[in-house]
């Protein structure tokens, strides 16, 4: 069967809002890396690869936000891929208490981030925040801290914060995974006499690689594109210890006008999550059991 | 392992609960006692903090921003989408493969590569501070997960479906309307409620194309006020109550239908 060449017309609506609000920034972007703009004046030069040089070579800012950007991916993917693992094992069999665990664990997926923001600023609050009299009420009062703004806390407090925000969103992913292993072959290891953690190491571990991939994958992206919490919660300080990639794209172009340096920083973000997105998926082909 | 399982869940179960009922417990306590007792529940609660958030703050017309914003963005990216993936369906191989190719390539850029070209084009158009322009561009950055969650779901149609349709004498439309949509509905919830609850709480975008405060949306809303009363913890926190109570609500009747879709963009994301 043929489609008729009416079918194009599907594509129309759509396709014009994805060209206008989508594919033109991008380009336009690119283009945008290349001057001087500072976004208001009519008159810009083009400078060629500049930007990205001095990007590279001497803009220290730019560095230390890519380290806090790293210290924040980092921190949020293995802890949020091993919590939500972990309590997706717990919580496999369908139980009542199950079932309401991990619709209590996912509730925080559906908050606004800036909602979320303002509870965790709450909690760390140096003066009045839950953490702190906590730690009073427990006798640590010496652990009592300015969490937020401390320069070399407040990025993993932060990262503490959409850990709390998205592990019940991933613990559902992992469940989907888990169920998706047949029943037969715990059966067979455990006829085998298999250890528990034999029995993970050989069966459920190699099997939940592309879960775990897809976990991987969407925390990293996420959390390397994070910018509602940090901009509610810090706005890049203490100094400039939050200032992570997406904030400092915002600044640099909202804040000091350097329009076209920023595309250029864009620019560069965007080649970093694709070089990362693809890593996975050719990682994932590597080790999943299918092609082995 | 039921010696770290039954604890674990429950320890959790709290480190998640407790922030929430904080919140809602400061909402109710005064200034003065949140600060003698941050922590725990006491006497004297009382509702000040939402008389003073709703005499000084038109909360309401941030809600209607926002449902005004979500329904259009929704309708459009749910309309457009479906249009996009239902042609993915049924355009020859080369083409199909391209259309599908573009929106893959779409989705893995990141919003914040596109915000600054994004805003001095609006600029340049004239839509900055108008509701259109920013549906216009929730639309555009969502639609790539919407072909993604509906397109790979109408790839598993069965064929000989709709070859009888059109032996049946039926046009493209006609299929997309009567057949297509109506079997591919668990998707298209899916989307509806990924891109619902990402254009609901979306800041960067408002932030950046909404300048006078009537049009606020309510997580602009929030950050906006919030910078008002500083630390004034039990205002903040009757808004953050009041604004997320459209999601709890609609959460706690769909939960299934929240689980599965949020996963469905996460999965497809």
């Amino acid at each position: 069967m043929r489609a008729k060449p009416s079918i194009y017309l599907f594509l129309v609506p759509g396709g014009l809002v994805f060209l206008i609000f989508f594919v033109v920034p991008t380009l336009y972007g690119l283009s945008l890396s290349f001057t001087n703009w500072d976004g208001l004046s009519p008159q810009f030069q083009f400078v060629g690869l500049a930007n990205y040089a001095n990007l590279l070579t001497n803009d220290s800012a730019f560095h230390t936000a890519i380290g806090n950007t790293l210290k924040f991916v980092l921190t949020v993917v293995v802890v949020q891929s091993f919590l939500s693992l972990v309590f997706a094992i717990f919580l496999l069999k369908n139980t009542r208490v199950n079932v309401f665990l991990r619709t209590l664990y996912f509730f925080p997926t559906i908050l606004a981030s800036v909602s979320v923001a303002f509870i965790w600023m709450f909690i760390y609050d140096p003066n009045i925040g839950i953490l702190n009299s906590l730690l009073g009420d427990v006798g640590l009062s010496h652990w009592q801290a300015s969490w937020l703004g401390n320069r070399h806390m407040a990025i993993y407090c932060i990262a503490v914060t959409e850990i709390w925000a998205h592990t019940g969103q991933l613990l559902v992913i992992y469940l989907a995974g888990l169920q998706q292993i047949p029943r037969e072959l715990y059966e067979v290891a455990v006829l085998e006499g298999a250890s528990r953690w034999q029995t993970f190491r050989k069966v459920t571990w190699p099997l939940l690689v592309p879960a775990t991939t897809m976990v991987v994958a969407y925390t990293t992206i996420q959390s390397f594109r994070m910018f509602d919490l940090i901009f509610a919660m810090t706005d890049g300080g203490p100094g400039n210890s939050t200032e992570v990639l997406a904030t400092y794209i915002y600044h640099q172009a909202f804040q000091y006008n350097h329009v076209g340096y920023a595309s250029a920083v864009s620019m560069l973000f965007m080649v970093i999550i694709a070089l990362i997105t693809m890593a996975q998926f050719g990682l994932l082909r590597i080790r999943s059991p299918k092609s082995a | 392992m039921r010696f770290i399982r039954i604890p674990a869940i429950w320890l959790y179960a709290l480190i998640i609960a407790v922030p929430l009922l904080v919140v809602v417990e400061s909402s109710l306590k005064s200034l003065a006692t949140l600060f003698e007792n941050p922590l725990w529940p006491s006497h004297g609660l009382t509702v000040q903090a939402y008389q003073t958030l709703t005499s000084q703050v038109p909360l309401f017309r941030y809600f209607l921003n926002s449902l005004d914003v979500t329904a259009v963005s929704l309708l459009l990216i749910i309309l457009f989408g479906s249009l996009i993936s239902y042609a993915i369906l049924r355009l020859p191989r080369i083409p199909s493969l391209i259309v599908y190719g573009v929106f893959a390539v779409g989705m893995m850029i990141p919003t914040q590569v596109n915000m600054i070209p994004m805003y001095l084009e609006m600029a340049r158009l004239g839509l900055v501070n108008s509701r259109i322009g920013l549906i216009l561009v929730e639309t555009a950055f969502l639609l790539p997960i919407c072909v993604f969650i509906v397109g790979g779901f109408m790839k598993t149609l069965s064929r000989e479906l709709m070859e009888a349709a059109t032996v049946d004498g039926a046009n493209e439309w006609q299929m997309y309307w009567r057949i297509a949509m109506p079997l591919s509905l668990p998707a298209v919830a899916s989307a509806t409620i990924f891109a619902g609850v990402i254009v609901w709480n979306d800041l960067l975008f408002p932030l950046l194309l909404l300048k006078s405060n009537d049009k606020d949306t309510l997580p602009l809303a929030l950050l906006s006020f919030s910078g008002q009363y500083q630390t004034n913890y039990p205002v903040i926190f009757a808004g953050v109550l009041l604004a997320s109570v459209p999601m709890v609500v609609l959460y706690v009747f769909l939960q299934r239908w929240f689980i599965a879709g949020m996963t469905a963009g996460a999965v497809k994301g």
